[in-house]
């Protein structure tokens, strides 16, 4: 499948780009502040349920923006594509780079380069893995939010194993 | 593959990313706090965490130097708001003996999809704002006071902020150097 890449790193001098690095800044207090907020439970696990429903009703407000002089989407696997390609690269500067199905409603997106894990230690490297979940719960959420306003209701986590890379995993509930 | 629907502009996404991201927060926030004085403390410490950090993007991107008076400072707060959100805010209001000025927007993208519902009337909504300014500042030895006189949300027709200098923070000299 031939995909037209948007580049909008293309002029990174025009105005209104740096609002690039303020969604960063912000995103990362976001996570502080939910961190502060939270105790952890007993098996270590950070509570990250405030950081994806934030994420969710972003994700939800603002596909219903991108979408509205968008034509209508064929099926699940139209809406998924469209997340990969011109969603992902509006948001997260580059597309999903590998995206696997079952066809029963499991899918997989890879980002080999998450932009909010980007700049995070030296890539390849273990060392703040063990935080990196904090980093990826307001994007689930925003899949999820996002796919729930296109009409699918699904379950989306994440999962690292070097960094930068990550892989999102939608799971679609059948009603 | 191709398709008919317009493309998106990923500036325009960007922008709006961050404008509602924001709302999610500040919404998160008055859920949390149950009070809305709570709150606006909450973002303008959130701001503070921003600005400290922010002011090296500003400085790297602008190679200025330091500010030879605080009408200086002014004018690159100005740009700062046009670099980072787009906006250039005016300075007016400046006080006689030129420590205080405003900053005067009249459009605001933090603002943008909000309305406030009435219980909360005292929320200062872009709050965040005085913490970023605040810390920002800081980070090149200068201490300031900032606050929000009037705001559109609170149907001003423009949204003021205020800013006041309070004093030059000294240089630490490290231990041992005289």
């Amino acid at each position: 499948m031939k995909q037209q890449i948007i580049d909008s790193k293309v002029n990174p001098n025009a105005t209104g780009e740096a609002d690039d690095c303020l969604f960063e800044y912000l995103h990362a207090e976001l996570v502080n502040y939910v961190l502060s907020k939270s105790s952890n439970t007993a098996e270590g696990e950070e509570e990250l349920s405030r950081l994806e429903w934030m994420g969710f009703s972003v994700g939800y407000r603002i596909i219903e923006r991108l979408t509205r002089e968008w034509s209508r989407f064929k099926d699940e696997l139209d809406m998924i594509k469209f997340i990969c390609t011109d969603f992902w690269s509006s948001l997260y500067h580059k597309q999903i780079d590998n995206l696997r199905t079952n066809h029963h409603g499991v899918y997989v997106l890879q980002d080999n380069a998450f932009r909010l894990l980007d700049k995070v230690g030296t890539s390849n490297s273990k060392q703040y893995l063990k935080e990196s979940p904090r980093l990826l719960a307001f994007t689930c959420g925003l899949l999820r939010g996002s796919l729930a306003n296109l009409g699918i209701i699904s379950t989306v986590t994440a999962e690292t194993t070097t960094l930068p890379s990550c892989k999102f995993h939608v799971q679609v509930q059948k009603i | 593959m191709s398709r008919t629907g317009t493309k998106l502009d990923a500036k325009k996404v960007n922008s709006e990313l961050f404008t509602l991201t924001y709302g999610a927060l500040v919404a998160q926030l008055i859920k949390d706090y149950e009070n809305v004085e709570d709150a606006n403390k909450q973002l303008e410490r959130m701001g503070y965490n921003i600005g400290i950090r922010l002011i090296e993007d500003f400085l790297a991107r602008t190679g200025s130097g330091r500010c030879y008076d605080f009408r200086d400072t002014a004018e690159k707060i100005q740009s700062g708001f046009k670099i980072f959100l787009g906006i250039t805010p005016s300075i007016t209001n400046w006080s006689p003996a030129g420590d205080e000025f405003s900053l005067c927007f009249e459009t605001n993208p933090l603002t943008e999809f909000v309305e406030l519902p009435d219980n909360c009337s005292n929320l200062k909504y872009c709050n965040i704002l005085t913490g970023v300014l605040r810390g920002a500042c800081e980070m090149v030895q200068m201490e300031i006071a900032c606050w929000f006189v009037q705001d559109q949300l609170k149907n001003d027709n423009i949204t003021e902020l205020r800013v006041k200098f309070v004093k030059r923070l000294e240089d630490a000299i490290p231990a041992g150097e005289d």
